[in-house]
């Protein structure tokens, strides 16, 4: 995802990660990374630093100084492109903008296909 | 295509949803949703968010979720249950090098089509007791490699598509050389970074000639292009075999 800040909302971070910002930590699934308290104050009331939390779930930040802005990773803790069995979120536009989200399937079996033209 | 399947299964508790992965958007994905008719949801993938969530590193892939919404199948190769492939058969004459290259290394490309339909069949009938349902860790462990540098081409790449979009190009070009080199076995990053850079004068296949046309080798700005990239492996490579 792309940044303009390193301190975004909590919305903005769950949406673009997939990764829940709980009391408990940050969580997806039936994993919870605890995060330090300072932090997870200030998630409390909406704010999320994202370099700290980053840095616990192992999302690297790459920043391009010349145009201002920093982009966040995927989580790479546990080593694998999945660290739970559990489906994150996908929300994603369909060719007129409406956005679709995945767990509006809840109840049915789904195949989710990926395709390009090209 | 998927909606003929769709049709067929969609009332036994199955629905399709695509992922068109493009930064170039909606308008590039159009004509071929439209084409299908397609009644499933066709969604649109400009930042490939499929390769950060699901590890999806080429194209055409499918990824199983049961009802209670867990992944019982990780990213893998997902070729169309029916659908035909064709006959090995020589490029016609008369087409530019390149093309007939194309075509020539893509005739000897493999897809389980038939393991995979049928495994697909089987998940839809017998759910969780179907042997191609995975364990959970199961799918975990078979969900790909995510360490750092591969985390971090995913970054490299927000910033590519994100700067190609707003007309940075060569700013963009920087980013997606970092991104292949991070993680050289992600193949749908580099066709998406190859086929930006059709050459308008190829028509309409140009997205998928995706390397440089003769003469013009010394523009190209990056270090593989398909042909050649698909050569080092090997064309019967190209796809992991289905596997139980």
């Amino acid at each position: 995802m792309i940044l303009q800040s390193l301190s975004i909302s909590r919305t903005e971070f769950e949406t673009a990660t997939g990764w829940q910002l709980k009391p408990e930590g940050a969580c997806h699934g039936e994993i919870c990374v605890p995060l330090p308290s300072e932090v997870s104050a200030d998630i409390a009331r909406g704010i999320v630093d994202v370099s700290v939390v980053a840095e616990r779930l192992g999302m690297p930040i790459v920043h391009d100084a010349e145009m201002g802005l920093w982009a966040l990773g995927p989580a790479s803790m546990s080593g694998r492109a999945l660290a739970t069995a559990v489906a994150p979120e996908l929300e994603l536009p369909d060719i007129d903008g409406n956005m679709f989200q995945l767990s509006s399937l809840r109840g049915k079996k789904v195949v989710i296909v990926s395709w390009a033209p090209y | 295509m998927w909606q003929a399947f769709r049709n067929e299964v969609h009332t036994r508790g199955l629905e399709i949803v695509t992922v068109g992965m493009d930064t170039l958007g909606a308008e590039s994905c159009r004509p071929f949703i439209e084409a299908a008719n397609a009644e499933h949801p066709s969604l649109i993938d400009i930042n490939h968010v499929m390769a950060e969530r699901f590890g999806v590193i080429n194209i055409p892939n499918g990824i199983w979720i049961d009802e209670e919404g867990i992944i019982v199948r990780p990213a893998e190769p997902a070729p169309v249950p029916g659908g035909k492939t064709p006959p090995p058969s020589a490029p016609p004459v008369g087409l530019p090098q390149r093309m007939t290259d194309i075509l020539t290394e893509a005739s000897k490309i493999v897809t389980d089509r038939d393991s995979y339909s049928e495994a697909l069949y089987d998940w839809i009938e017998h759910g969780s007791k179907s042997k191609f349902a995975l364990s959970p860790e199961e799918v975990i462990a078979r969900s790909g490699n995510r360490d750092t540098s591969t985390a971090e081409a995913s970054a490299h790449f927000s910033l590519a598509q994100h700067l190609w979009n707003a007309g940075h190009r060569d700013a963009a070009i920087g980013h997606f050389r970092e991104t292949h080199r991070l993680q050289p076995d992600n193949f749908s990053y580099k066709r998406q970074a190859w086929s930006l850079m059709a050459p308008p004068e190829a028509g309409p296949f140009a997205r998928f000639i995706q390397g440089p046309m003769e003469g013009q080798e010394s523009d190209w700005p990056f270090e593989g292009d398909w042909v050649t990239d698909v050569r080092a492996m090997g064309a019967e490579n190209y796809y992991p075999s289905f596997k139980e």
